[in-house]
């Protein structure tokens, strides 16, 4: 056996390691085992967005807090506040971008519509027919590929055992406990928490309470270095676009596209067919894009539920098994999450509420009340 | 360059490296009218001469290495032999080299002496890696192995890789010699035609049969190249901290080395943490001395593994991929027309 801890948490994405930091800064014994290194999934692959004009209204709140963590982290995370404009290109697009753009407005999100003639003067190398623009001054992107580098450091100031390149076998309740099996042996922890992002599928099914997580597997693509064609986060109305210039030039265009591949695996590739209508609608908004070269397309993979909103809470059925995860835009909330999970198992009231798992189990939950 | 458009690298040009390819290019300067101020090959002669019973079996191959050795000596070219450089120096041009002597694994010999030698150009190679970007791409099983230049599909008798109707040839498949490639492409092309149904038991059989056996003896030729040449990671333990390894990011020696101590463990966490492999060469130029980096300071190299392969394997111009194509054909989700 490695060891024992109060806390074993599996899974070095985001809202592991924040979660892992803030149960450690409670206080508590804490192990993180992730298969890889941390943050090598979606935390690390994505596109960097942080911004509030693509995020779903129940999620506004906890991306606005997010949204001030990644700030917090600063240069250590390559983050920038820039702006950002979503843009619509027809009629039925403007009325969509009106009407969740406002949405999001009502529930905190500083977003304000804006003319188009605005727009283009923000960003001059802006392609002709946009018909509507929103703009958000507190929104910019962080750099993901120093995720992980940023949170390992975090991790060991605060004295987390990590255990990385340590992928899971199994996960055994043992007594009070619960025995955490890997390649290297087992770590005992008197509570363990999952987050595994798009694995927690196959691994709640391992445990016998199978989450309803739908895997996506997003494009992300970036170009050479160009001249400055943008400053600010460039999106579509439709959130099929995201778009970015980085202070090196490259320009990084994302999108949620999907390619193909199951975690399963490991493996994953880009869909010619889907990439390309990424490129298109890129090269809509941003003409020049043309004029450079794409340099790489990459895949990652994403867990996501039926209801658009992060699992976080027990584990339905188990009174020491705890999950979290599984979100579109967990990049951006992933901190704040994080901390409000680790807040939660600390035996704290969390800031803002949870999203109790227990809602996709009716009946589980009803038995137990009975018994 | 040199071979294409007999452009030489400079006036007075060192070349470096094991393995034949040195002495090559150092023929080829000659050739062009050059002046080559040192051959320089880490290798001592004795790793030379025990290669020459496996070499033996291709004498031809063996005469044209034993001709260039003649031209460059008849040329005053000086060799030396098991020295490797030390350092490059120069104001803003290269203007001098400086040798020191090296053991079997190419380390530096402490307190060894050394020289400088004016010239204002290197060429430099340490040996040939096989190309497995595409293999990568493809997600075909690699095994790590040094005899064949490195990371190499792993392959049956007849060429196949793990993926169904995916055959590997050449040097890509492992790094055995342009005269061996043919042998290994026509083994390749004869397990399709068998897999296909295109051909029977009994005649794959038949016509493998030469080609096997030229390949086993190119093979040998080559495997003796590339014991010679094979990658040796204590070399990376001299690199100084300022030499560029990745020059499309332009990231020294001493910031991977930084982020391998503060816990990049793999290739990816290496590229991730320092940009390392990010630029327009996909990591095709930095990635094997990134990974023997790491492999210098422990780490084993199937830990290490290789970067993942990303498409394209080439930078393509954004308009070659988006072509003309009319906005409201672009597939936006179903969700705006609700």
């Amino acid at each position: 056996m490695i060891g024992s801890f109060d806390i074993v948490v599996i899974g070095g994405g985001v809202m592991g390691s924040a979660a892992a930091l803030q149960l450690a800064r409670g206080g508590m014994r804490v192990a993180l085992c992730e298969a890889r290194q941390l943050c090598s999934g979606a935390s690390g692959v994505n596109a960097g967005t942080l911004s509030m004009q693509t995020k779903r209204i129940p999620l506004i709140p906890y991306a606005l807090r997010g949204y001030d963590l990644w700030k917090r982290a600063g240069d250590a995370v390559g983050f920038k506040e820039t702006g950002s404009l979503t843009l619509a290109y027809t009629e039925r697009e403007a009325e969509v971008l009106i009407t969740r753009m406002s949405a999001r407005r009502e529930v905190g999100a500083p977003i304000e519509l804006i003319a188009t003639s605005a727009a283009h003067a923000m960003e001059p190398n802006l392609g002709d027919g946009v018909v509507a623009a929103s703009y958000c001054a507190a929104d910019g992107y962080a750099n993901s590929s120093l995720t992980g580098v940023y949170y390992r450091s975090q991790l060991r100031l605060a004295g987390v055992a990590l255990y990385e390149l340590t992928p899971v076998q199994k996960i055994v309740p043992d007594g009070s406990e619960v025995m955490v099996q890997t390649r290297a042996g087992a770590l005992r922890g008197t509570r363990v928490l999952l987050a595994t992002g798009a694995w927690a599928k196959q691994m709640s099914e391992q445990m016998g309470t199978p989450l309803p997580i739908r895997v996506r597997v997003n494009t992300v693509s970036v170009t050479e270095r160009m001249a400055r064609l943008v400053t600010r986060v460039i999106a579509h109305a439709s959130g099929q676009l995201t778009l970015k210039q980085s202070p090196n030039g490259t320009v990084l265009i994302g999108g949620a596209w999907q390619g193909r591949g199951t975690p399963e695996t490991w493996h994953s590739d880009i869909a010619p067919e889907t990439l390309i209508a990424n490129l298109r609608l890129a090269q809509h908004v941003l003409p020049r894009l043309a004029q450079g070269r794409l340099v790489r397309s990459w895949t990652g993979f994403e867990g996501q539920t039926p209801d658009f909103v992060p699992l976080a809470g027990l584990m339905p059925g188990a009174n020491n098994v705890f999950v979290l995860g599984c979100v579109r835009s967990g990049y951006t909330i992933g901190p704040y999450i994080g901390r409000l999970m680790g807040d939660f198992m600390l035996g704290r009231e969390p800031e803002l509420p949870l999203f109790d798992p227990a809602r996709f189990f009716p009946e589980r939950t009803r038995r137990e009340s009975l018994s | 360059m040199i071979k294409a458009g007999r452009i030489l690298p400079g006036r007075r040009v060192v070349v470096v490296g094991p393995g034949p390819l040195a002495p090559l290019v150092a023929n080829l300067i000659v050739d062009a009218g050059g002046a080559v101020a040192a051959l320089v090959d880490p290798n001592p002669l004795r790793a030379w001469v025990s290669a020459l019973p496996r070499m033996s079996q291709r004498l031809d191959l063996l005469a044209e290495g034993a001709a260039w050795f003649g031209r460059l000596a008849v040329n005053g070219v000086p060799v030396y032999r098991g020295w490797d450089v030390s350092s490059i120096d120069g104001a803003h041009e290269v203007e001098s080299v400086s040798l020191r002597p090296v053991d079997s694994m190419w380390r530096f010999i402490q307190a060894g002496p050394q020289k400088a030698i004016v010239a204002d150009a290197v060429c430099m190679s340490y040996g040939l890696a096989p190309a497995t970007e595409i293999y990568r791409l493809l997600g075909v099983a690699q095994r790590y192995a040094p005899e064949l230049g490195g990371w190499a599909p792993v392959i049956d008798q007849g060429q196949r890789t793990d993926r169904v109707r995916l055959y590997a040839a050449g040097d890509g498949a492992g790094v055995l010699g342009a005269v061996a490639a043919p042998f290994s492409g026509c083994i390749a092309a004869l397990s399709a035609a068998y897999d296909l149904g295109r051909i029977d038991a009994q005649t794959h059989h038949r016509l493998t049969q030469a080609p096997r056996r030229h390949l086993a003896r190119a093979a040998n030729f080559g495997a003796a190249m590339a014991r010679l040449v094979a990658p040796r990671a204590s070399a990376m333990i001299s690199v100084p901290d300022d030499t560029v390894l990745c020059r499309c990011e332009d990231i020294c020696a001493g910031e991977l080395r930084a982020a391998i101590a503060a816990g990049a463990l793999e290739l990816n966490a290496l590229k991730a943490a320092t940009r390392c492999g990010m630029g327009p060469c996909g990591g095709r130029v930095c990635g094997e001395a990134a990974a023997a980096l790491m492999e210098s300071t422990g780490i084993a190299r199937e830990q290490i593994g290789q970067f993942t392969g990303r498409a394209p394997l080439r930078p393509v111009a954004v308009a070659a991929l988006t072509g003309s194509f009319d906005y409201n054909d672009i597939p936006l989700p179903k969700v705006l027309d609700a």
